[in-house]
């Protein structure tokens, strides 16, 4: 008999209602993350020492550690990381304040969206690292080709996401708006705008990934120095500590960008159920 | 203030939805509008507040709106609409700020309102940590801080639990009692319409259409629980209602 059946005096059975209700609910788990990733890590030490991962197909971590450390004590590191963040801060702020102005307007105007959804939805999908030899043309090969390429890159999918935040207002918040006479711009202003706020920060987030990419895109085409050349001039070399230093330089500006967008969700939607 | 309704009808699109309503709102009243669930009882409540034109006739307004009046047409809807970034405060002031009343005149108004709708202490909470019952005590002082002429209430009480329903009526009836204020007020529950109406519009299923008027004479403060007269009101009210609703509930089967 299993433990949880029970007979009592009388002889009926009394049995335990069995659990099953867990699941389906996320926690937040940091550890686990952090846990992982070292866990990668140390692999990939143990395996290239032992030599059961060869030299050549992984470099060891350790290894990139001191290539970086390196790159930090020649001065290169900030030599390629500042153009990099200007290009990134400049290009997004571009294309993410665009973005959501026109998404906005999109989802405002009926004529505006009638008129710009179409457009949007053509160019959402053309790789913008395609355009790159057109903006050379239109903005010279130096720093504003690179800025409009990114900012190019951020403006559909913050324009997308910020329609589709603008649409998903509560319509019963805007009539309240409307029944206390409320004039237009408040109504915008104190009500659709921090409506959107939280479509439009995780639509940020995505936005603010696609324009990493970019940057590096556009600093393999054509740039001395930067995150994207650096890993180029490695690439080309094989170079693989390199290649390695470079990247989780892009990895850790994404976590970066995303705990930055993380702590303004804190701070601005705290009102959220 | 007066309203009136004048042989107002409403369509949308090919459903018809109102017909020839006519009805006097009298200042100082609260007027109970009561049908079964699709008959247009929302529809007329916005018919009557100007958020949506009339199919055809008119809504007018008899007389001027008092001079204190900041937004004669108020509402308080079923789900509070508050908005939920705002804090309790926040909320009031939202609806002033538009009409240029600010800094000392905003603050006055606002711990009145609190005051009178017993929320002095939750002024700096959150939408999200209040209950239910709260919340609409919110709405419900935001539209007592623009003074209006009339109140439009669409189903204030429908979202509550019976228990707080009753402690609302109550709050209701005082806040009435000590100054009479002009309201329509739109149920699907008898038992507010009895306890709170001076007079009850009693609609048909759709198109929604005047089938009478029950005036219940017995002063508000008088009508606690379990009167007799109220009872018999109920009762004739639900008599009424019955084959309507039934046969309400069996057209929405059939769409
Ligand atoms: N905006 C709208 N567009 C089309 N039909 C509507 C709209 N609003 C309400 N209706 C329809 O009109 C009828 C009356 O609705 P409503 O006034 O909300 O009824 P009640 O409040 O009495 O339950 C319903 O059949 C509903 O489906
Ligand atoms: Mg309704």
């Amino acid at each position: 008999m299993s433990d949880h059946l029970h007979v009592d005096a009388k002889g009926t059975q009394r049995n335990k209602v069995v659990f099953r209700g867990g699941g389906f609910a996320p926690q937040s788990k940091r550890w686990v993350g952090a846990i992982v990733f070292i866990l990668v890590i140390a692999l990939m030490e143990v395996g290239t020492r032992t030599g059961f991962i060869n030299n050549l197909t992984l470099p060891r971590p350790s290894d990139v550690f001191k290539t970086f450390i390196d790159l930090w004590n020649t001065g290169l590191l900030w030599k390629h990381l500042l153009p990099s963040l200007s290009r990134l801060a400049i290009g997004a702020a571009i294309g993410a304040s665009f973005g959501v102005a026109v998404g906005v307007m999109i989802g405002l105007f009926s004529y505006v969206r009638a008129g710009l959804v179409p457009i949007v939805a053509a160019i959402f999908p053309i790789p913008k690292i395609a355009l790159l030899p057109l903006f050379v043309i239109w903005f010279g090969i130096d720093e504003p080709s690179k800025y409009a390429l990114i900012a190019f890159g951020t403006f559909t999918p913050t324009v997308v996401a910020t329609y589709g935040a603008v649409d998903n207002v509560d319509r019963s918040l805007i009539r309240m708006g409307q029944s206390f006479s409320l004039s237009w711009f408040s109504i915008v202003t104190k009500i659709v705008l921090p409506g959107a706020m939280p479509g439009i920060l995780s639509g940020l987030r995505v936005s603010l990934a696609i324009a990493i990419i970019l940057l590096v895109a556009a600093e393999m085409l054509g740039a001395e120095y930067g995150i994207g050349a650096y890993i180029l001039e490695a690439g080309s070399l094989y170079d693989l500590e390199r290649l390695f230093v470079g990247v989780s330089i892009l990895s850790l500006m994404g976590v970066v960008i995303s705990a930055i967008i993380g702590y303004f969700e804190k701070r601005l939607l705290d009102w959220r159920v | 203030m007066d309203l009136r309704l004048d042989n107002i009808s409403h369509y949308y699109s090919d459903v018809e939805v109102l017909r020839a309503i006519d009805l006097d709102i009298p200042a100082g009243k609260i007027v109970c509008i009561i049908g079964p669930s699709g008959c247009g009882k929302s529809t007329l409540l916005r018919l009557i507040g100007g958020l949506e034109r009339p199919g055809s006739g008119s809504v007018l307004q008899i007389g001027e709106p008092p001079a204190e009046s900041i937004n004669p047409l108020t509402y308080v809807f079923q789900d509070f609409a508050l908005l939920p970034w705002r804090t309790v405060e926040g909320n009031i002031s939202l609806v002033l700020e538009d009409h240029n009343i600010r800094g000392g005149r905003a603050e006055a108004i606002i711990s009145d309102v609190l005051a009178r709708t017993k929320l002095t202490d939750f002024r700096k909470a959150l939408p999200k940590q209040l209950s239910g019952g709260m919340k609409q005590r919110v709405a419900i002082s935001r539209a007592l801080a623009v003074k209006p002429a009339v109140m439009l209430m669409d189903e204030p009480l429908s979202a509550l639990d019976s228990q707080t329903r009753e402690l609302l009526m109550d709050d209701l009836i005082d806040l009435w009692t000590r100054e009479p204020f002009t309201s329509v007020y739109v149920t699907h529950n008898l038992s507010e319409a009895v306890r709170l109406g001076h007079s009850i519009v009693v609609l048909s299923r759709r198109p929604g259409c005047i089938r009478e008027i029950v005036d219940i004479p017995i002063p508000l403060a008088e009508r606690e629980m379990g009167n007799i007269e109220l009872e018999r009101k109920q009762k004739y009210l639900w008599d009424l209602m019955r084959d309507e609703a039934i046969a309400a509930d069996q057209e929405l089967l059939r769409v």
